[in-house]
This record gives C-alpha cells, sequence and structure tokens, in this order.
C-alpha cells in the first residue's frame, strides 16, 4: 500500500490581506481538524499584509495540534530577534512552531529599511543560512534543564548550561546567549523553499523541512535524491530532512475544469506548480505521486484560501484517509512529532557532558 | 486612577524560592497574570525588555529569575485571551528598525482590536550591542536623538494611509533614517498605539513631554513624585500638549495583609528572601565592581574602595557614583550596627505601599489626588499569583471609593487611559 513512511500535508493559509484574526483562525481550524502537519502564513515586507508570525502568535492559544509556520524575513531583520520571536512562537504554541526562512532581493524592499541596498540572491541566502544556523545556536545555547531554582545555594540557573555562541557571520556577529530559554521542540521546525539553487543550498545544511517544484513524480524524485545528496555533504542523514512537494491548487471549478492536472493554469510565483482539478483529482495525484516514493508529502496554496481549502479537507484529505494513506488525527504534540523528526539534543549539552566523560 | 500589571521577567525582586513562584515563561503564567488584570479592570499589561543576560566576571549571572520570551510574540498570543486589557511591549529603538517595528506594533493593534503599547527604551551599551549586526555604536546624547527620529517615523508610517485605505507613499530622510515606500498595515484601530516613556534623565523627560502617552518611572515616594509630576507635567506646554496628554505612572509594590502590621511583617520577610545572603554580596559587588564573594554578607562592609570604571558587572547600569554609595552605606552600617545584608535591605528598598486592603487603597489615592502620579504600575514579587491579593481585596475597595472604574467603557487602551486617538494626516 504504502511506502512504509508516513505521508506529511501542508496549506498556506495566507491569500489577499486581511487583518482580522479570525479569518485566519477559521483556516488554520480548518486545517488542523483535516489533521495536516502544518499551515504556513507567507510575508513579505514590500505586501500588503500584517506581521506573519505575529498573526499565528495571535492565532496559537486558539488552536490546539496544528503547526504554525510563518515566514521570516533574513535580510532585513536581526537575527537575534528572529531568533527569540521564532523560540518564542514554540513556547506559546506549546511546541508548534517553525518558521519558513527567506530573503528580499528588491531595491524595494531595502528602501523600507534603508540600511544596505539590494543584493544578489546567493549571497543573501548564504546569509539566511547563517542565520538559521546563529538561531539553532541560540535556541541550544540554554541546556534543557539549566534552570535549577536550588534553594541551598540560591542559584535560579546552572550557569555551566548557559553558554555564549560567540557567532561570526559574514555579514554579522552574535555573542549570546539568548534571552529565551530553550523552546519546547529544542529547536523550532526550520522550512526552505529549495526551488533556486542557492536556496536550496541553505536548504540542506539547514532545513528539518524543504519544498520543492515539480511537474511529475519523476521530477519530484531527483529533486528530493539531490536534496538529500547536498544535505549528505553536511553530515545530514536522509532521514532528517522531509522534502515536501509545492502545488498551488485551484479546486474552484471541478465540474468544468477540461483535464485536470498540472501547469493547466497561470503560473504562480512563489507557490508551486499549478493544479487545477477537483478534490478528488487532488487526491489521485498526491496518492500515485506519493506512491512512487516521489516526496515525502505535499504544500498546498489554495489559490482562494477560503473556499480551496475547505475542498482540500473535506474532500481530498477525507479521501485519502479513506484510503488509509493520511492519518485521521494528530497522535502527537509537537511540530516535531507530526513530521516524525527528533527532538535535538541541546550541541552545547553534548558538548558539555562529552567532555565530562573525557 | 489608572492601574497596570508588570509581569515580572528577569529581575531581583521575584522571590522564586516561594513554592508558590511558577514559570516565568510557560504562556500559562502569562495567561493567569493577565486575566487576573482583565477581571482587575486594568488598563494594560506591562512587558520590560532586557536584550543580553547580565554578567558578572565575564560569566552569567545566576542568583536571580532569567530567561523569558519576546514581548511582542507573547502580547499577540494574549490577544486570545483577553478582551479589553491593554497590552505593552517594551522595545529598545537602537536594535530595532522603524519600518519592521512599527510595522509589528500596528500589526499587533489589529490583531488585538486596538490594545497595543510600545515602551520606547533607548539603551545602547556595547555589550548589548555584541548581539546584533550593528553592533553598540550610540552614545548616551545619541540614544535619544535616535529614539525621537524613530517615533517620528514610525508615526509616520502609521499615519501614511489615507481616510478612504489606500497606501500612500511615504518618504523620511534624517538623520539616523533614510526610508522610503509604502507600509503594508493600514492605519490600525488606536490610529497609534499607545507610547510609552521610560527614562528619567532630562533627556528622557523631554522626549515624553515631546511624544509620549504614558511615563514609566520609579519615583515612589509622595515628596519625589510630587516633584517628578509638576516638572514633568510642566514641560508639555512647551510642545503644545495639555497636562492630561501624559499619564505619569509610577512602578511601585503593593504587599497586603490582614492588618497593617501583618502587612508590614509580611514585607519584611520578603525583603529578607529578595535580599539573599548571596544577592547582597552581589549588589555590594555591583557598587564596588569586583569580586567580593569572599566576603560574609552578615558581617562588616569591605575596608577597600570601588573601582571607578570597572566592567566586572555588565548588563545592568552600574550606580553612577559607587564612591557616594560606598560611603553613604557604610556611614548608615556604622550608625545603626547593620551588617552587609541589612544595609543593602535597608537602603534599597523602594517605595512600596503595605498595610491592610483599606490602608493601600487609601494611599493609592492620596498619591492621585496629591498629584503624585496618574496611577500605577504594579510590580509583583511573585509571579504569576502575585496579583491575586491586589485584585481581590483593593480594587473593590478602589472602585467603592469611586477612585477606579468598575468596568470597562471603551475597548481601546486609548480610551481606558482617556487619550484622544491621533488626527490622520488625512
Ligand atoms: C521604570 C523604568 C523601567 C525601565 N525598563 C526598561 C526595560 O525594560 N528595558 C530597558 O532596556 N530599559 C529600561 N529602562 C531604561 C530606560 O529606558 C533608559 O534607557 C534608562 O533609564 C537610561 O535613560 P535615562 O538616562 O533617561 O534614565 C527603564 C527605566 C525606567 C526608569
Amino acid at each position: 500500500m504504502t511506502p512504509g513512511r508516513p505521508l506529511h500535508l501542508a496549506a498556506e493559509i495566507g491569500g489577499p490581506p486581511r487583518y482580522d484574526p479570525d479569518h485566519y483562525l477559521g483556516l488554520a481550524r480548518l486545517a488542523e481538524r483535516g489533521a495536516l502537519d502544518y499551515v504556513t502564513l507567507g510575508d513579505s515586507f514590500a505586501r500588503p499584509g500584517p506581521d506573519a508570525l505575529s498573526v499565528l502568535a495571535r492565532i496559537a492559544p486558539a488552536t490546539d495540534r496544528i503547526g504554525l509556520v510563518p515566514t521570516v524575513d533574513t535580510t532585513h531583520t536581526e537575527p537575534f530577534h528572529v531568533s527569540s520571536a521564532v523560540a518564542t512562537l514554540d513556547w506559546v504554541s506549546r511546541g508548534r512552531a517553525g518558521w519558513r526562512a527567506d530573503v528580499s532581493t528588491t531595491e524595494a524592499v531595502a528602501g523600507l529599511f534603508g540600511r544596505r541596498t539590494a543584493r544578489p540572491a546567493e549571497e543573501l541566502w548564504h546569509e539566511a543560512g547563517e542565520v538559521a544556523d546563529a538561531g539553532a545556536r541560540l535556541w541550544d545555547s540554554w541546556e534543557d534543564d539549566a534552570e535549577i531554582r536550588d534553594t541551598a545555594t540560591g542559584r535560579f540557573i546552572d550557569r555551566d548550561k548557559v553558554h555564549h555562541i560567540d557567532f561570526e557571520g559574514d555579514s554579522f556577529s552574535v555573542r549570546g546567549p539568548a534571552i529565551v530559554p530553550r523552546p519546547p521542540q529544542g529547536r523550532p521546525v526550520t522550512v526552505i523553499d529549495g526551488t533556486t539553487a542557492p536556496a536550496r543550498a541553505a536548504a540542506a545544511r539547514h532545513a528539518d523541512v524543504v519544498h520543492i517544484r515539480a511537474t511529475s513524480p519523476e521530477q519530484a524524485a531527483a529533486a528530493r535524491a539531490d536534496v538529500h545528496r547536498l544535505a549528505a555533504t553536511h553530515g545530514r542523514a536522509a532521514h532528517e530532512v522531509r522534502v515536501l512537494v509545492a502545488l498551488a491548487v485551484d479546486l474552484g471549478d471541478a465540474e468544468t475544469a477540461p483535464e485536470p492536472g498540472l501547469a493547466s493554469g497561470p503560473p504562480l510565483a512563489g507557490h508551486g506548480t499549478y493544479f487545477r482539478g477537483g478534490p478528488v483529482d487532488l487526491a489521485e495525484l498526491v496518492s500515485e505521486w506519493y506512491r512512487a516514493g516521489a516526496a515525502d508529502g505535499f504544500h498546498l496554496t489554495p489559490i482562494t484560501p477560503a473556499r480551496d481549502l475547505e475542498r482540500i479537507v473535506n474532500g481530498t484529505v477525507a479521501l485519502l484517509q479513506h484510503r488509509s494513506l493520511f492519518r485521521t488525527f494528530h497522535p502527537g504534540g509537537t511540530l516535531r512529532e507530526h513530521l516524525g523528526l527528533a527532538r535535538p539534543a541541546s550541541r552545547y549539552a553534548l558538548a558539555r557532558t562529552a567532555g565530562e566523560r573525557r | 486612577m489608572h492601574l497596570a500589571a508588570h509581569f515580572p521577567g528577569v529581575n531581583s525582586t521575584t522571590v522564586w524560592s516561594d513554592p508558590r513562584s511558577g514559570s516565568q515563561i510557560d504562556f500559562a503564567s502569562f495567561e493567569y497574570l493577565a486575566r487576573t488584570a482583565e477581571r482587575g479592570t486594568f488598563d494594560f499589561f506591562f512587558l520590560a525588555e532586557g536584550l543580553r543576560l547580565r554578567e558578572y566576571d565575564g560569566r552569567v549571572h545566576d542568583l536571580d529569575v532569567v530567561g523569558r520570551p519576546e514581548s511582542l510574540t507573547v502580547l499577540n498570543a494574549l490577544a486570545a485571551v483577553t478582551d479589553r486589557l491593554g497590552l505593552a511591549a517594551t522595545v529598545n529603538t537602537t536594535f530595532n528598525e522603524p519600518y519592521e517595528l512599527a510595522r509589528r506594533l500596528a500589526t499587533l493593534d489589529h490583531l488585538s482590536g486596538g490594545r497595543a503599547a510600545w515602551n520606547v527604551v533607548t539603551s545602547s551599551d556595547a555589550f548589548t550591542g555584541e548581539n546584533f549586526r550593528r553592533g553598540g555604536y550610540l552614545d548616551r546624547a545619541d540614544r535619544y536623538t535616535r529614539a525621537a527620529e524613530f517615533v517620528a517615523a514610525a508615526r509616520e508610517l502609521w499615519d501614511s494611509w489615507t481616510p478612504d485605505g489606500r497606501p500612500r507613499p511615504f518618504e523620511h530622510r534624517g538623520r539616523h533614517f533614510d526610508v522610503s515606500g509604502e507600509f503594508t498595515v493600514p492605519r490600525s484601530p488606536q490610529g497609534h498605539p499607545v507610547v510609552i516613556q521610560a527614562g528619567d534623565s532630562d533627556e528622557g523627560r523631554e522626549f515624553a513631554a515631546s511624544s509620549a502617552d504614558v511615563i514609566f518611572t520609579r519615583h515612589g515616594t509622595l515628596e519625589a513624585g510630587r516633584a517628578f509630576y509638576a516638572d514633568v507635567k510642566g514641560r508639555l506646554a512647551a510642545y503644545g500638549r495639555r497636562p492630561e496628554d501624559l499619564k505619569i505612572m509610577p512602578g511601585v509594590t503593593v504587599v497586603v495583609g490582614d492588618t497593617d502590621a501583618e502587612a508590614q511583617e509580611r514585607a519584611a520577610a520578603i525583603r529578607r528572601l529578595q535580599v539573599s545572603p548571596q544577592n547582597a554580596i552581589l549588589a555590594l559587588e555591583q557598587v564596588w565592581g569586583t569580586d567580593l564573594s569572599a566576603y560574609d554578607p552578615d558581617g562588616p562592609f569591605p575596608t577597600s574602595d570601588p573601582v571607578p570604571d570597572s566592567e566586572f558587572v555588565q548588563g545592568r547600569v552600574r550606580v553612577a557614583d559607587p564612591l557616594a554609595v560606598a560611603s553613604r552605606w557604610r556611614a548608615l552600617s556604622r550608625e545603626k550596627g547593620l551588617s552587609i545584608r541589612e544595609t543593602v535591605i535597608e537602603s534599597t528598598t523602594r517605595q512600596s505601599f503595605v498595610g491592610a486592603p483599606e490602608t493601600v487603597a487609601a494611599e493609592l489615592t492620596a498619591f492621585v489626588d496629591g498629584r503624585a502620579a496618574d496611577g500605577f504600575i504594579l510590580v509583583p514579587h511573585l509571579t504569576p499569583g502575585g496579583l491575586d491579593d491586589f485584585v481581590d481585596r483593593v480594587v473593590p475597595l478602589l472602585r467603592e471609593r469611586g477612585a477606579f472604574r468598575s468596568e470597562y467603557t471603551g475597548s481601546t487602551l486609548r480610551s481606558h487611559l482617556g487619550l484622544a486617538e491621533p488626527v490622520g494626516k488625512g
């Protein structure tokens, strides 16, 4: 039946700008009811819309299981602040946070900040990788049991378990440690769209989940193999990385679609290959690609969120569940658990205990 | 009277050794204290900020409550579990950029239905700067010029949408910022989030008089409060503002007991827990700027003098004149025969309101009636249950006296504070 590993599904809940939290909450709850792994909320400094991480923090207490993955710009932000905000999203959602790292290459965005001019994507993705690296070190900088509250000695923390990170990147440095103690997942989940070569290089090194584009199962399988090959060069095993195919889906006129399938509509920048058809057609595609071992799952961007997400959950997902291809509930509580990713140990804890054993 | 609740994060006043002391990190703690404040119809909930952990002699300081989540993210989550309570975040202007912060604050204002506030702080030591791209290069004077220009730029962004809901290009070219483009968030429910200022220097007071809606002070005694109140309110006219346009709210602590005597006893016990033997030595090190761990907290003061420009203590402002403080402490200790620890307790005890509920309610009201404050930011010594007594026992008395609201009459923080909504540029 299945290739022996669970199918992962995620959905984007952005769309035309909205500023009322209930709109986003409704979509996230719908995705949660469909037992999806996570919802994403796209963002950019130059596009109308609220700050995505804030929106997902706003809906976190009103949801229970769904993973929450905002897009975060690494080009014009402070790595230290980014790391704190993502860690805090993990705290307020009790272990359901991720972040999708992205870069800003345009003069329009650079002008909003006035600190640096636009630079090539390659350079910015190198920097984004460094932001992810520094962020992960900050998340590790407090060992899990750093807070001791030892009344006998009057010590609140064991300072041997809170570490400077002394990160030196090419365009920034961070001394550390974090202000925010280690978040519930150890490290929130890092997602990167690995479509372009520089982004894929950063993703293979730093991302837990990589979104890719493909128009056939063969192409998807090749992209996935490429991600695994690149990850291996950084000492990362294939099982540490999930690869999801990004599809922009239009389930609007199922009855009239002459031929359901890929790329039969306008290409949507940034949201993956365009799919048009009915919810059943989408379930067919997912089943077929998944059985062919082309990907670990799919990141779906509904063209019209309110309409298409409802069809995805009540149509496509219900059918996949009926076929026992997709879970009917979240067996765990954290996003890492949904994705089958281990909770990493703090690198500083490992180094310290290794040192103690020597 | 206006009231706000401070959630004690990183500090030396939370009594973490008390069995009732809960987590300072888990969202459940924030939710509990915020709901308590909202039950008490408080104006707002306040979060402080520190961007580098304190250190002594190059090592992370380990005696106080330490570690806290990032404020704006916590406040957005709190917006989901509260309805009326204002949500105030302390955010530094030195290590942020106007476009990003204006956007995050406008987002909070939208997502909370008009309850956002920003406490503008300026700290910029090189020590904190080591966590940031820009580093810590601003000198003291520049901190406030950057802060003022930062707030002005943020206001230009908040004002940049047309009344019929379209973004209008903005352009701000100044000494510290050179930004232009379109702001991506429409005018928020309050027009501008409420602006709070915390800082006591002349520059700080001037900045507050020109730009802030609320000023958070440390002046706790009636006399000091009255002087500060008169001084700050007197500065407003120069900016075309009325005295009621800026609310003065000192940070205070409250200890309630069944009787005044019982409350005094409790307060003394709390002080002893706050100034543990280890913390007493540390307070001394903060003045002396050197390692004094060999000293007995129950014994006499060191005979050596403080090291003037020591970097032994980092991440917290060292006392302005260590030699003067040292001689004051020595004198106090000699005069009253106090040990190191007793001296530290006696000389660092802040004004707080201690007594039976009736006493506390009467004193708070006297401060407001006596023009020493427009309200208070309450700093509990326990997280998250530290305001239970106040809300259950003092707030009803304040309401009976007609000194404090019995229910919210508006839904935005500006309406709680009685502040006008800023006029848009139209
Ligand atoms: C009551 C009060 C609370 C403050 N809270 C913070 C804070 O949470 N974070 C911070 O970085 N600075 C805080 N500050 C520091 C001030 O913003 C300011 O940097 C400092 O007081 C020095 O400025 P001044 O010379 O104007 O007093 C606080 C100051 C006061 C008086």
